[in-house]
C-alpha cells in the first residue's frame, strides 16, 4: 500500500465541470459483464477472493457486544468444516461497539472499520462528526466510514462537502478513510461522479456507495461509474484510491460479475482487499455455499451454516 | 379455408410461475400409436435448484398457515380440478388410456384432493399424543412437517400419481419439488395450471418435466430437501435413492401401489412428511386425582 501525501500538490478541478456520464453506455457495458461464464477453478479462486474481500457489517440500533462479539469470530471461523477458507478482511460497526469488536478479532489480522459522522444520514455538525470519528479512531478503529452531507451536496455546496472530507480525513490519523457517497440519495450517475471526484480530491482512501439503509444501493451502473472516476483520478494525480460497493450485494454470481469488473476498469492490482471491498452481511454465507456446492457436488442448505 | 390449431406451449412450474427449463432444451414423447405429445421441457439440475430455493421460501408461509384453511385450499384445488375434467380425460386418452379409464383417473384425483384436503386440520388430533413418563412432567408428542419435500411422481400415471403423492406432503405444511412422469407429462404441466388458479401460494408445489435419472439425484442429494416421497418399484432407482439422501439423512418413502384403487389413501401417508416433537414440560404427570390441570 503506499502512503501517500494527499492531493496537496495537485490542482483541484472546478467539480461542476466533472464528466457527464452516459447512462445508456454503461447500462450496455455493465451488461456485458453479466455474460462472462466464470466455472470450475476459476469459479473456486473468485469465490475465496470474495470471501477475502468482505466487511462483515452490522449496523443496527439493536446491536448488542454479543451480536458483535458473534460476527467477529465468525469473521475468523466462516466455516470451519472446510479448512483452509481465508477470513474475512474487515467487520463493520458503529463507534461504540469498536472497543469490543477490536478485542473480538484482536492477532486475527481482521481489521476493524467503523462507521461515524453521524451514520447513516450525515446529518450533523462537522463538530459532532469530527468528535465522532476521533472516539472511533480513539477505540482502535483501522478504519472509518464517514457520510457525505447529501443534503449539501444536492444543493450545489460541493466546497463544504470537500472540505468536510477534508476535516474527517485529518483526524482518522492512521485509520483509512472511506467515504459513502449514499448513491441512492444522489439519484443521477452525473452526480455520482462528481462525488465520486470531490471525494478523491479531498483525501478519501476508499469510495463506497451506500450505507445499506437505502435503495436502491450497489448497483452496477454506480459501481462502474465509480471505477470509472477512480481510474480518471489515477491518471490525473498518480494517486491509488480502493472501492467498496456495500448494500445489495447478496449473491455469488453478483459478486463474481463484479471482480470482473473491477479487473476490466482497473485492472488485477485492485482485485485484493486493500483496494476492493464488499460491505455485506449475507453475501458471505452464499459464497461460502457455492464453494461447498464447487467441492462436495451437492447443493447447499443453509442450515449447515452459521447464521447471519 | 382450415384453421391451423393452436398447439399449447408446456412450461415447467417454478414458484408460482410458468417458465421454460433454463436449459434451453426440449423432449417429445410420443404414445401407444406414435403420435406426438408435445414438446416438454427437459429439465435440468439448475431447474432443481431453483425449484428448491422457491419451495424453501414458500415453506415458512405455507406451515404457519391455519390448518383449516390449507384444508380450504386443497378443497379448492378439487374444485377446480373438477371445473376442467374433461380437459384432463382428454389428455389423458391422447397418452394412451381409454375414456372408461380416463374418467375413472380424473374423478378418483378429485375425491382424493377432498379426502386429504379434510385430514388437514385433523390428523395431528390422531396422530399426536400425551406420554406416560416416569417423572413429574407433562410429555407431549406433535407432529410438525418436515420442510421441503422431493416428490417422484408414479411413472405410469399422468395425474393420479402426482396428486397421490403430492396432496399428503402439501396437506401436513410442507412445501415440494414434485418430478413429473416422464412418458406421460401432460397432465402435469395442466395440473400446475389448476393449482395456479386455486389459491395455492407459489412455490408450495413446484412441478419439472423431464428424466427422472436426470432430476432425481441432485434432488435427492439436495442438502435443502428434507426428505423424498418415491413412486414406484424401480430397484436402481430406489437403491440409487437411499444411497444419495443418506447425505443429510433424509427420509424416504418408497410406494408401490395402484393409485387407480380408491382406497389408497390414508393418515399415514401424510405422517411420512412430518416430524415428531416431543416436548417435556416441567409441571407434573397431568392426570392423577391429586393433579391441579
Amino acid at each position: 500500500m503506499n502512503k501517500k501525501n494527499g492531493t496537496a500538490n495537485h490542482r483541484i478541478p472546478d467539480f461542476s465541470l466533472s464528466p457527464r456520464i452516459d447512462k445508456v453506455g454503461v447500462e450496455e457495458r455493465v451488461s456485458r459483464f453479466q455474460t462472462r461464464s466464470i466455472k470450475t477453478s476459476a469459479k473456486l479462486q473468485g469465490l475465496k477472493m470474495v470471501l477475502n474481500m468482505i466487511d462483515l457489517t452490522t449496523l443496527e440500533g439493536k446491536d448488542t457486544p454479543g451480536k458483535v462479539r458473534q460476527m467477529c469470530y465468525k469473521a475468523q471461523h466462516l466455516h470451519d468444516y472446510h479448512p483452509g477458507l481465508p477470513s474475512v478482511a474487515a467487520v463493520c460497526v458503529y463507534p461504540t461497539m469498536v472497543g469490543v469488536a477490536k478485542k473480538g478479532v484482536e492477532g486475527s489480522g481482521v481489521k476493524v472499520a467503523s462507521v461515524s459522522t453521524a451514520f447513516p444520514s450525515g446529518q450533523a455538525p462537522l463538530k459532532i462528526k469530527l468528535a465522532d470519528t476521533k472516539f472511533a479512531v480513539s477505540e482502535g478503529a483501522d478504519e472509518i466510514d464517514m457520510v457525505i452531507s447529501r443534503g449539501k451536496f444536492l444543493r450545489g455546496e460541493y466546497n463544504y462537502v470537500f472540505d468536510e472530507i477534508a476535516a474527517i480525513k485529518e483526524v482518522c490519523g492512521d485509520a483509512r478513510l472511506k467515504v459513502i457517497l449514499e448513491t441512492g440519495e444522489l439519484v443521477t450517475l452525473d452526480n455520482v461522479r462528481r462525488a465520486s471526484d470531490i471525494a478523491m480530491y479531498a483525501g478519501a482512501d476508499f469510495i463506497k456507495t451506500s450505507t445499506g439503509k437505502i435503495q436502491p444501493a450497489a448497483t452496477m451502473q454506480v459501481t462502474y461509474t465509480m471505477l470509472e472516476a477512480i481510474r480518471d483520478f489515477m491518471d490525473e494525480t498518480g494517486i491509488k484510491v480502493g472501492m467498496k460497493p456495500a448494500g445489495g450485494i447478496s449473491n455469488s454470481k453478483l459478486a463474481l460479475h463484479n471482480l470482473v469488473m473491477v479487473k476490466e476498469v482497473l485492472g488485477g492490482e485492485w482485485l485484493n482487499n486493500d483496494w476492493f471491498r464488499f460491505g455485506a452481511s449475507s453475501l458471505a454465507n452464499d459464497v461460502l455455499m457455492q464453494i461447498m456446492k464447487a467441492e462436495t457436488g451437492n447443493y447447499q442448505s443453509s442450515d449447515y451454516f452459521s447464521i447471519d | 379455408m382450415g384453421r391451423l390449431e393452436v398447439l399449447k406451449t408446456y412450461k415447467v412450474y417454478i414458484g408460482g410461475k410458468f417458465p421454460r427449463t433454463e436449459s434451453g432444451r426440449y423432449y417429445t414423447p410420443t404414445n401407444a400409436k406414435g403420435e406426438q405429445l408435445g414438446n416438454i421441457c427437459l429439465s435440468s439440475r439448475k431447474d432443481v435448484r431453483n425449484s428448491v430455493v422457491a419451495a424453501r421460501k414458500a415453506f415458512g408461509g405455507w406451515s404457519e398457515r391455519a390448518a383449516n384453511n390449507r384444508g380450504q385450499i386443497l378443497y379448492r384445488i378439487a374444485e377446480m380440478l373438477e371445473g376442467r375434467k374433461a380437459q384432463f380425460i382428454e389428455e389423458i386418452i391422447f397418452q394412451g388410456a381409454t375414456k372408461k379409464d380416463a374418467e375413472k383417473e380424473v374423478s378418483i384425483a378429485i375425491d382424493r384432493l377432498i379426502y386429504y384436503a379434510g385430514w388437514c386440520d385433523k390428523y395431528t388430533q390422531v396422530l399426536s399424543s400425551v406420554n406416560p413418563v416416569a417423572s413429574a412432567h407433562f410429555n407431549f408428542s406433535v407432529h410438525e412437517p418436515m420442510g421441503v419435500i422431493g416428490v417422484v411422481a408414479d411413472k405410469h400415471t399422468s395425474l393420479i400419481g402426482l396428486v397421490s403423492l403430492m396432496a399428503p406432503v402439501i396437506a401436513g405444511g410442507n412445501t415440494c419439488v414434485v418430478i413429473a412422469s416422464e412418458g406421460l407429462p401432460l397432465c402435469s404441466v395442466t395440473f400446475a395450471e389448476v393449482l395456479n388458479s386455486s389459491d395455492v401460494p407459489g412455490g408450495v408445489v413446484n412441478i419439472l418435466t423431464g428424466k427422472v435419472g436426470e432430476m432425481m439425484p441432485p434432488l435427492a442429494s439436495h442438502m435443502d430437501v428434507n426428505g423424498i416421497v418415491y413412486s414406484g418399484d424401480d430397484k436402481k432407482e430406489i437403491k440409487d435413492l437411499e444411497e444419495s439422501t443418506a447425505l443429510n439423512m433424509k427420509r424416504i418413502s418408497v410406494y408401490s401401489a395402484d393409485w387407480m384403487n380408491s382406497d389408497e389413501q390414508d393418515i399415514y401417508k401424510i405422517a411420512d412428511c412430518q416430524e415428531v416433537k416431543t416436548t417435556w414440560h416441567p409441571i407434573e404427570n397431568i392426570g392423577g386425582a391429586s393433579s391441579s390441570y
